[in-house]
């Protein structure tokens, strides 16, 4: 078939990037994970992987990242398809990217200030007569910052599923006879299928490598993978221990993507 | 297609105007002359009016990058592919760097001034015979604790803080040495330990200590703690200062059972270009009246005697933040412990951290 | 009935829309405030916008920001286009799904890993650090994101389009331009936007990537933040965002009073 060759005239930037930017670094960082901190041959990093703390830390990792793609998704979703029903819907969805745009760390500090003990939420909670909580430096501050920062990764892929859809599939299965609930569970989500699943990977992935969050917004009282890398290489230069950390969060990731394409077909 | 071609179009327009006002911008401003100074620092490490009197003074054109952890600045000198002309190390790094072979070492030749540094920070460990460094700014470790959310509670020492009554009133400073350091003293052992058993016993005490702590984070401890989001917290001497001056209802405390005394200094690369416009820095950053000057905006405290008799007195007598030798002489400066060494550090202030989760 | 659900509906999309704006509106009240810090509202003040006004090398950092973005974004857009017209291509799936991991390695990875390896191996290759390794670095970890965005699009149109205008004589290249472009816009709009916003946000791949004083916002912030955020950068913030919303409510507006193309318009 001609249509072949088109991929092989596209391959050639694509080839040299995947090259250059994904194998070598992938590389250098696989030779790094058996490196001690005097650069010698060792498989220790891959051991003390397996010691409490970076179990442990690795349990809540994956916990953390998985109730925040759920919240996401939850809280994505309905967005995503409600914004699809409106009159001047692309102008809309800009306006909800358009957030993501300012600098994640100035907005991070915008909410220490807004969750802060002086903040406008714990005034409003006052003034309700609810009282005072310290909104900071815990599970609820990190997944409520964490959902907000990645929510449009999940709202994008979804809404432009949602809108390829076309909508004499829909009118067909009102004409039929079924109720909403039912047109919604047999014919737009599984039309939908793929932006989940694109919204998910957009969303688990870098949810399990934050990092700087994990600091500013939860005080270190939920430490990430991406948290430990980060340490390693910029703090403690333990360079392997990082890399080991990174190739298990790499398999990880490919795990987590196969399986979601297995799940989702 | 079309609407394709028409954004592509509007890009690269877009950017070429974009490049030509930077270009236009970088002229104008003198960056892309010949005769410039890069100086990697500290953000925020310098008076800005220092530097414009600098240019004016000898027409070097200052180019200011700033980093926020020895370690990140380090990684970039290593790397090779930057030319920096003065870089700004804490005490440990500069072993570490002269280890590497990353610096240049000082020509005394060239240097004037060096008489106005104090005597106590100079030919320390770190640094012998001060082949290779400049004090710049020094310091202690401490806690800064605010008296009003306390009641009549004394701090006075590290131990005060395992007290059970403050419970979710501690932010720590995000650094091992610093957090290991202050339980290896407040159970008396020296903060650059490298004993097991006081290793495992300093880990045990500290994961007590993780009911009072409300979190360990960065820079932004200075912002938490003058806005009063907790009563205590472990920071620099330096940060202290500028906390207390946000907020005036808070205090520092150099805690009786010692603690670290840390010390940053001015260095030439290895990678440097303009050399001579380093020396022409390094002797400008000399002079009293421009280390007075800069103390006072940074708010740290200076090595530079000489600048300190041109201070005002209330500050100099301020033995929170300018203690005299009877008691820096009890402090330690942190030592370059080795690689493995440290290693255990960290993993003793990973698990301190992991505990509370 | 109908009329509550839509008031539900609204309400709802409100409340989101609150949230997500919620930290920019907090940023921008404070750059009027006097009192120099986020807490406390003392007295309204323009003196943080006078103070922007005259700091070129501010001015500067913000336009090297956007150089690099666009740039950036646009040059990872184009290598995305063909790396997923490639995959699309491919038949042999364990081929294809090889490619496909490969390509998501980069989203997957975090930013510090990117930010070291990219360091390493421009060490290796020996290119200096500044602006263009900064650019280097931001197209190669948005080519990913863009070939994400566009392959959906390319898997739902269907196959025998491209036979069709085959069969009536087209050349490759007029496949390309003619029927998949136009048909797959949506996805590169989307994957050029993605792509705009992870390079504006990226801090941790400019930090390591970036030296000889060449320095983009987020850096920038990140070592003023050391101060407690100056409220200057809350003005610019201020700034740069009314002239986004600005552009875009006025393109949006311009383009539907013509014809009823939208943003990223694919109708």
């Amino acid at each position: 078939m001609k249509t072949k060759n088109f991929g092989r005239f596209a391959l050639i930037p694509y080839a040299i990037w995947i090259v250059l930017f994904v194998i070598a670094p992938l590389l250098l960082i696989a030779y790094n994970s058996f490196l001690d901190i005097e650069g010698n041959f060792t498989l220790l990093n891959y051991a003390k992987l397996f010691s409490p703390v970076y179990m442990k830390m690795m349990f809540n990792s994956f916990l953390y990242a998985s109730i925040v793609t759920a919240v996401s998704l939850l809280v994505g979703y309905p967005v995503a398809y409600l914004l699809s029903r409106t009159k001047h819907k692309r102008l809309w969805l800009v306006l909800m990217i358009l957030p993501s745009w300012i600098n994640l760390l100035l907005k991070t500090y915008a909410f220490l200030g807004i969750l802060g003990t002086e903040g406008p939420v714990n005034a409003f909670l006052e003034a309700i007569g609810i009282g005072g909580q310290q909104l900071l430096f815990n599970d609820f501050s990190f997944i409520f910052v964490s959902t907000y920062i990645f929510i449009p990764f999940m709202i994008l892929p979804i809404f432009n599923a949602i809108e390829k859809i076309n909508p004499s599939l829909i009118y067909a299965s009102r004409d039929l006879g079924a109720s909403n609930i039912t047109t919604f569970q047999r014919v737009i989500f599984p039309l939908t299928k793929d932006g989940i699943q694109s919204g998910f990977q957009l969303v688990f992935i870098p949810t399990l490598s934050l990092f700087m969050i994990t600091r500013l917004i939860a005080g270190n009282r939920v430490i990430t993978l991406g948290t430990a890398i980060e340490q390693h290489f910029l703090v403690t230069q333990d360079w392997g221990m990082g890399s080991a950390i990174a190739v298990v969060l790499i398999i990880a990731m490919a795990i987590v993507m196969y399986a979601t394409r297995k799940i989702m077909k | 297609m079309k609407n394709l071609v028409r954004a592509l179009v509007a890009i690269i327009i877009t950017c070429a105007l974009l490049i030509f006002s930077i270009d236009y911008l970088n002229k104008a401003e003198g960056y892309s002359s010949d005769n410039t100074l890069t100086i990697f620092n500290w953000g925020d490490y310098i008076d800005p009016d220092l530097i414009d009197q600098f240019e004016d003074e000898t027409g070097i054109k200052v180019i200011y990058q700033t980093f926020d952890s020895n370690e990140a600045m380090m990684t970039k000198i290593e790397q090779g592919g930057t030319t920096y002309d003065i870089a700004v190390p804490s005490d440990y790094t500069i072993a570490k760097m002269i280890d590497e072979d990353l610096l240049l070492p000082i020509d005394y030749s060239k240097v004037v001034g060096m008489e106005n540094i104090d005597k106590r920070f100079l030919d320390i460990e770190f640094d012998p015979n001060n082949e290779y460094s400049i004090p710049y700014f020094w310091g202690t470790v401490g806690i800064v604790y605010n008296p009003d959310l306390l009641g009549d509670m004394e701090i006075t020492s590290w131990n005060d803080l395992w007290n059970p009554e403050l419970e979710n009133q501690i932010f720590l400073a995000d650094g091992a040495r610093e957090v290991v350091g202050m339980a290896l003293n407040s159970l008396g052992f020296s903060l650059n330990s490298i004993d097991s058993a006081e290793l495992a016993a300093t880990s045990g005490k500290l994961q007590s200590l993780m009911p009072n702590v409300k979190a360990i984070v960065g820079d932004e401890i200075k912002m938490l703690l003058a806005n009063e989001e907790a009563a205590l917290g472990l920071v620099w001497s330096g940060d202290a200062a500028e906390i207390m001056y946000e907020n005036e209802a808070l205090t520092y405390v150099i805690p009786e059972e010692g603690t670290n005394l840390w010390s940053d200094n001015l260095v030439i690369p290895k990678t440097a270009k303009n050399i001579d416009a380093a020396y022409e820095f390094i002797n400008f950053m000399l002079r009293p009246e421009v280390a007075a000057q800069n103390a006072d905006y940074v708010g740290y405290s200076t090595p530079n005697a000489a600048a300190m008799e041109l201070m005002d007195e209330e500050v100099i007598a301020d033995e929170r933040f300018y203690p005299g030798p009877d008691i820096t002489d009890e402090l330690e400066f942190y030592t370059n412990i080795g690689k493995a060494n440290l290693a255990k550090y960290n993993d003793i202030f990973l698990e301190f951290k992991m505990s509370g989760q | 009935m109908e009329k509550q659900k839509k008031w539900f509906a609204n309400s709802y999309l409100l409340l989101v829309f609150a949230i997500l704006y919620a930290p920019i509106i907090f940023l921008a009240i404070y750059s009027f405030n006097s009192g120099g810090s986020m807490v406390g509202f003392e007295e309204f003040t323009f003196e943080w916008y006078q103070e922007l006004f005259t700091d070129t090398r501010l001015f500067i950092i913000l336009l090297n920001t956007l150089v690099v973005a666009l740039l950036s974004a646009t040059i990872a857009t184009i290598v995305g286009i063909a790396g997923a017209l490639a995959i699309h291509t491919i038949e042999n799936t364990k081929y294809k799904s090889m490619l496909l991991t490969l390509n998501n390695i980069l989203i997957v990875s975090p930013d510090v890993i990117i930010g070291a390896s990219f360091l390493i191996l421009f060490t290796v290759m020996g290119i200096s650090l500044g602006f263009f390794s900064v650019l280097l670095s931001h197209i190669a970890f948005s080519i990913p994101i863009v070939v994400i965005m566009i392959l959906p699009k390319l898997k739902e149109m269907s196959p025998s389009l491209i036979d069709a205008a085959q069969d009536l004589g087209a050349s490759r290249w007029q496949v390309i331009s003619r029927v998949i472009l136009p048909y797959i816009t949506s996805g590169i709009f989307a994957g050029f936007f993605t792509a705009l916003t992870f390079s504006l946000d990226d801090f941790a791949v400019t930090f390591f990537v970036t030296g000889n004083g060449f320095n983009t916002l987020a850096v920038e912030v990140y070592s003023l933040a050391r101060q407690g955020i100056s409220l200057k950068i809350n003005a610019l913030s201020t700034i740069i965002f009314m002239i986004t919303l600005i552009l875009v409510l006025g393109y949006y507006f311009l383009s539907t009073r013509k014809k009823p193309v939208m943003i990223g318009g694919d109708e």
